[in-house]
């Protein structure tokens, strides 16, 4: 009984986790039609971006008392707006002139601009090949513990954080002005700029959505596993990306609250697989869930078909 | 067109002219390499040495990439070598020069870039690679080609099995999984114990089945084998299997980068167990691990505590240049390039055949992993030590002899 | 309309002479293959041929994803996952093979395939050669099963779903791999010669990888299947088949409208992409003398997508074009040599191409001249600053994907083949100047 509330908790945990990388693919894909594989590297960004900022602050190194918590959301807080900075010049430089280009050509523009994140983060004059501490910038500590299960402060927070951020992205999207403009833009470019909507605008601003998210994500994840980071190079990153990308696509790409759904689904299959079924095969869960939905129902989960027209 | 357009394709196109051009001519002074069939028997003797000028000796190794810290290491060790070997006086009167080449962890750029100092660079001797992935791509070169190599830290016991052309530094995976065991079993009395590996990587499978074979033939019981890929970072599932279980220790064979966070993960699950591992443990940042490392045990090459002068010079200078505690990889890659410039004093000339021979005939060479006796399958015997981690910092234990 | 029939029927070439035109490939990738073996290889510096044989493969795998991504449209990320399935059926066949036809593990082969260590037979094939050759033909059938497998799905999904399945697929197979048992080595051979083939066969391993195989793969094998390759995807593109892939890629919805069977082409298209691919596998594999599969994951895949993107999709002299490009350009930035040759070069083209064709574009000669001029000074300043460049030639590599894709979205020769840049344009419906997927570009 420990052994299944423990999994499911770390299951739902590292859902929440996966559900905040899916938004930014499920964003840029609903607006842009491309999977931005650099979105993964920009999540690396976030974690190490989130260390360097600790760092220029001197806090939470190993040691040292846990700062206040107005400090770590300072941290938070740098960390998104750098991360949107970034993710602002990339769709800025690298994606904009190839709006009307083949999706092929941008997918691999996105190729391009991941290696480019990986290695220029690997250089030592920015994050080194070396793997860094992370910092603790919240309580670890265990705040009660149910049935045997250790429910600890970074797991509420990063799960505390995620929905935060999701009902934020929600309201953003089906409340507001500008939500509207993105939901128009996503439907049909074309007939949005008709309408008056600045539609490259849009894009640039959702693009900053997305890898602000991305880069929350990064600080939660920094704050739930502490340890140490490895270098932006590093094949985990890329493995953790693309299961996050699995995560929108199961719930239905292009859909907000698919990815949620999509994210938790994959963090429970996989920490379930892991512990009933065998440790050997982990990756395969996930693809093999991904495969069998697209099979049975390609558009994920809460996805709406789409019928081509001629 | 706008401006930029056209600066982007021009940069594009010339870019592309320039990698054809440079094509054909990338590599002029090397004439009449064997290609696909050339002449010789086997085990190959290279004639590269000219007999005169600098001595000159290669290394490929992962400098970029996922694994570039264990590249960046053993360069640093050898990098080393090198300079002090050169204020010496070089080797047979003559200067070294050392050619690094960046493989980016891929077994096929391995290849390449072997080949590349072969051929193009006339290197004397090849040495590499930390991964036996990549030394077993780099080795059939070297056996084919007649150039001598020296692995300063790849444990697999096929490495060397390639040929008479192949011999390492450092001790090999079945080895280190019995000091383990034998570590485990008899200095700390356990009989129960669980494992956690990455079913990914070549070296963490391979010493962990090294260790369970070794474990159980100690009399020992191996109540969970639990796995872990390359990506993941998230080792609760496994961790909360293992501790279903209880056994008495966990052996962890992985490297550092992942057994930080395991151990962290570990003592927040209330998993308060010894943990043992191997010399992939080795780095400086194990100090990342705070105390949740405590009461942990691995096996490596040496420790900078030793108290032999060859190390502490070695640590001293090694800090002086790299301000770094040297780990193993660097260590090896030192022993490997002095072991490498010691045959070379003693070899009848430099080429391929007799500096093989002198290298494999090697014994008692004072390295600073130990005495190293090369044997008849080409592999050092040697020592090993079980370092204890105290607050992230590895503190000498004991020796287990082979 | 039995008169048309007859008419058409009477058009089409006698059943005799498909033999020749099937074997033609065969003779030419042999002329070819000889040709390199004996003429250019033992006169070539040894990296140069290094390097020649490791494009070749490359050439391989990128024309061979050139028949899904480009002709048929549709998006493969998992040729690697292909090129694994083929590399280790070859594998296990000519190393177990060896031992248990001949007894060990050892290089068995003729002149062909020797590589300069231990005996050959002294004739230019031996038994081992025809091991190998069988070996790998079995690894692209096996790849080519998995290809069908694959393809299937394709039934219900198009485009990036179809994408992320392949590149599922590719992972799977990886994650597979990794958990098969572990080799039987060389020094055990008698007790592998006792144990059955169908156990002894899938010992692959595991995360250690296949290692220690013989290595049969010179240049000879590799041009042998790279001509073989190229001859068989062009003339694909040529035939009814290959008409109806490109029908496919333009608009999916008119072709099935005009009666071409969609499921079935696209099936088709990924079996064959995968036999090549599974022959590539298998010449990698006995090229290293090892095969693991965690050096051929998704990353191989993209390397392998970035060669057709780059060539232009549906070019397979670009695709052949940018395999060889993006097999040397990470060694040229190595040690980069002096730009300007490179630079006078192409001007020089330039004018003679606009002098031809009587069309001055004064802007982009200066242009070029402009790049050369500050791309030499930035190596002479990093030469004498001391920075090396080794270590940022994956940054530079990157920087170039997408300069490329910006400035030149539809590759090096968009859909056209080499010889036809000067010629008429579209002279065969290969050959129709469209962008592949302006249809199903960005929205509406």
């Amino acid at each position: 009984m420990t052994q299944f509330l423990q999994t499911l908790f770390d299951g739902v945990t590292v859902g929440c986790l996966y559900a905040l990388i899916a938004l930014g693919y499920t964003m840029v894909y609903g607006i842009l039609k491309f999977i931005n594989f650099a979105h993964s590297d920009v999540f690396a960004l976030g974690v190490w971006m989130s260390i360097t900022i600790a760092g220029w602050m001197g806090i939470g190194a190993a040691g040292q008392p846990t700062p206040p918590l107005y400090l770590a959301l300072l941290v938070l807080l740098g960390t998104m707006v750098t991360c949107g900075a970034v993710g602002f010049t990339v769709e800025r430089l690298a994606y904009r002139p190839l709006r009307r280009a083949p999706r092929l050509n941008v997918l691999i523009t996105a190729i391009g601009v991941s290696l480019l994140l990986q290695n220029l983060g690997q250089r030592p004059f920015m994050f080194g090949p070396y793997p860094r501490s992370l910092p603790t910038l919240v309580e670890s500590g265990t705040l009660f513990t149910v049935m045997g299960v250790p429910v600890r402060v970074s797991d509420v927070a990063v799960i505390g954080m995620a929905l935060v951020l999701m009902t934020a992205l929600q309201i953003l999207i089906f409340r507001t002005k500008f939500g509207s403009a993105m939901r128009a833009v996503s439907f049909n470019t074309r007939t949005a700029s008709l309408m008056g909507i600045n539609a490259d605008r849009v894009i640039s601003i959702t693009f900053i959505v997305g890898t602000m998210l991305a880069a929350a994500a990064g600080f939660l994840y920094g704050m739930k596993y502490g340890g140490q980071a490895k270098q932006t190079a590093d094949s985990m990153w890329v493995m953790l990306g693309l299961k996050a990308f699995v995560a929108a696509v199961v719930g239905g790409i292009g859909n907000v609250r698919g990815a949620v759904l999509g994210g938790l689904l994959i963090g429970l299959i996989e920490f379930f697989g892991v512990a009933y079924l065998s440790s050997q095969y982990r990756d395969a869960y996930v693809f093999a869930i991904l495969i069998a939905v697209l099979l049975l129902r390609p558009e994920g989960v809460l996805g709406r078909a789409t019928v081509e027209k001629v | 067109m706008s401006a930029i357009q056209l600066i982007a394709r021009a940069a594009a196109v010339v870019m592309v002219g320039l990698s054809l051009v440079g094509c054909g001519k990338s590599e002029g002074g090397a004439g009449g390499g064997s290609g696909g069939g050339g002449k010789g028997a086997a085990g190959a003797s290279n004639t590269n040495d000219q007999g005169t000028g600098d001595i000159v000796i290669g290394h490929y190794a992962s400098l970029t990439g996922a694994e570039a810290t264990f590249g960046i290491s053993t360069d640093n060790g050898i990098k080393m070598a090198v300079a002090e070997r050169n204020q010496a006086g070089g080797v047979r009167g003559r200067p070294i020069r050392l050619i690094t080449y960046d493989n980016q962890g891929k077994p096929q750029e391995s290849q390449t870039v072997v080949t590349r100092l072969i051929e193009s660079d006339r290197v004397v001797a090849v040495l590499g690679e930390v991964a036996s992935s990549r030394s077993l791509a780099g080795a059939p070169i070297c056996q084919r080609k007649g150039v001598p190599m020296v692995s300063p830290s790849s444990t697999n016991p096929d490495v060397t099995s390639v040929g008479d052309m192949i011999s390492r530094v450092c001790f090999i995976d079945p080895f280190q999984g019995l000091v383990g065991a034998k570590f485990a079993r008899e200095n700390l009395g356990f009989t129960r114990g669980a494992t956690l590996y990455n079913r990914a990587q070549a070296y963490s499978a391979g010493l962990n089945s090294n260790f369970v074979e070794a474990f159980r033939t100690l009399g020992g019981q191996v109540l969970t084998e639990q796995a872990y890929s390359d990506g993941d970072n998230d080792f609760s599932a496994q961790l909360t299997a293992i501790r279903e279980r209880s056994p008495e220790f966990i052996y962890l064979p992985g490297y550092y980068t992942e057994v930080v966070n395991i151990a962290r993960q570990a003592r927040r699950l209330g998993i308060d167990i010894p943990l043992i591992g191997g010399d992939g443990w080795d780095s400086e940042e194990l100090k990342n691990a705070g105390d949740s490392l405590n009461n942990s045990y691995f096996s490596n090459h040496y420790s900078h505590e030793d108290t032999r002068p060859e190390v502490q010079d070695f640590v001293r200078r090694y800090r002086e240049v790299y301000q770094k505690i040297p780990d193993g990889l660097a260590a090896l890659g030192y022993d490997a390039a002095r072991l490498l410039f010691d045959a070379m004093e003693r070899a009848e000339s430099l080429h391929g055949r007799d500096l093989a021979s002198s290298i494999n005939s090697t014994t008692n060479f004072a390295g600073v992993t130990g005495m190293i006796s090369i044997d008849a399958n080409r592999n050092p015997t040697k020592d090993a030590v079980i370092l204890e981690v105290v607050n992230g910092q590895p503190k000498y234990k004991a020796t287990v002899r082979p | 309309m039995k008169t048309l029939i007859n008419q058409a029927r009477a058009l089409s070439p006698a059943a005799w002479s498909v033999i020749p035109r099937a074997l033609w490939p065969v003779a030419a990738g042999l002329a070819v293959a000889v040709l390199m073996h004996a003429v250019v290889g033992p006169n070539v510096p040894g990296f140069t041929a290094k390097m020649m044989l490791v494009a070749g493969i490359n050439i391989i795998l990128a024309v061979s994803l050139t028949v899904v991504n480009g002709f048929t449209g549709q998006f493969s990320m998992g040729h690697a996952g292909f090129m694994a399935v083929g590399g280790y059926v070859a594998a296990s066949i000519t190393y177990y093979g060896s031992i248990k036809f001949f007894g060990s593990a050892d290089f068995a082969g003729g002149a062909l395939s020797w590589t300069g260590s231990g005996p050959h037979g002294g004739g230019p094939l031996g038994k081992g050669d025809l091991l190998f050759m069988g070996s790998c033909l079995v690894g692209g059938l096996a790849a080519a099963g998995a290809g069908y497998i694959v393809g299937l799905p394709s039934l219900r999904l198009r485009g990036d779903y179809l994408a992320i399945v392949t590149l599922g697929f590719g992972e799977i197979v990886r994650v597979l791999l990794q958990g098969t048992p572990d080799q039987v080595q060389p020094w055990r051979a008698a007790e592998a010669a006792e144990t059955p083939w169908y156990s002894l066969m899938l010992k692959l391993g595991g995360p250690k990888g296949f290692n220690l195989l013989p290595t049969y793969t010179t240049l000879f094998w590799v041009y042998l299947f790279v001509t073989i390759t190229l001859i068989v995807c062009y003339r694909l593109k040529n035939s009814s088949t290959g008409r109806a892939f490109l029908s496919i890629r333009e608009d999916e919805i008119a072709s099935q409208a005009m009666g071409v069977d969609v499921t079935r082409y696209k099936v088709r298209a990924f079996v064959i992409a995968s036999f090549f691919a599974g022959t590539a596998g298998g010449l990698y594999a006995m090229d290293i003398g090892a095969i693991s599969a965690s050096d051929l994951g998704f990353l191989k895949s993209f390397e392998c997508i970035i060669m057709v993107v780059l060539g232009g999709m549906g070019s397979i002299s670009g695709a052949t074009l940018a395999a060889i490009i993006l097999t040397a350009l990470p060694e040229i930035l190595r040690e980069l040599p002096p730009v300007w040759p490179a630079g006078l070069a192409l001007l020089a083209v330039m004018a003679v191409v606009q002098g031809a064709h009587r069309r001055w574009h004064p802007r982009s000669l200066v242009v070029v001249a402009a790049v050369t001029l500050v791309a030499e000074l930035g190596r002479r300043y990093c030469a004498s600053q001391g920075i090396n460049l080794a270590e940022y030639r994956m940054i530079l590599y990157a920087l170039l994907l997408i300069v490329m894709m910006i400035s030149r979205p539809q590759g090096l020769l968009g859909v056209r083949e080499v010889w036809e840049i000067f010629g008429r344009r579209a002279r065969r419906p290969g050959a129709v100047a469209s962008p592949p997927g302006a249809s199903s570009g960005v929205s509406p």
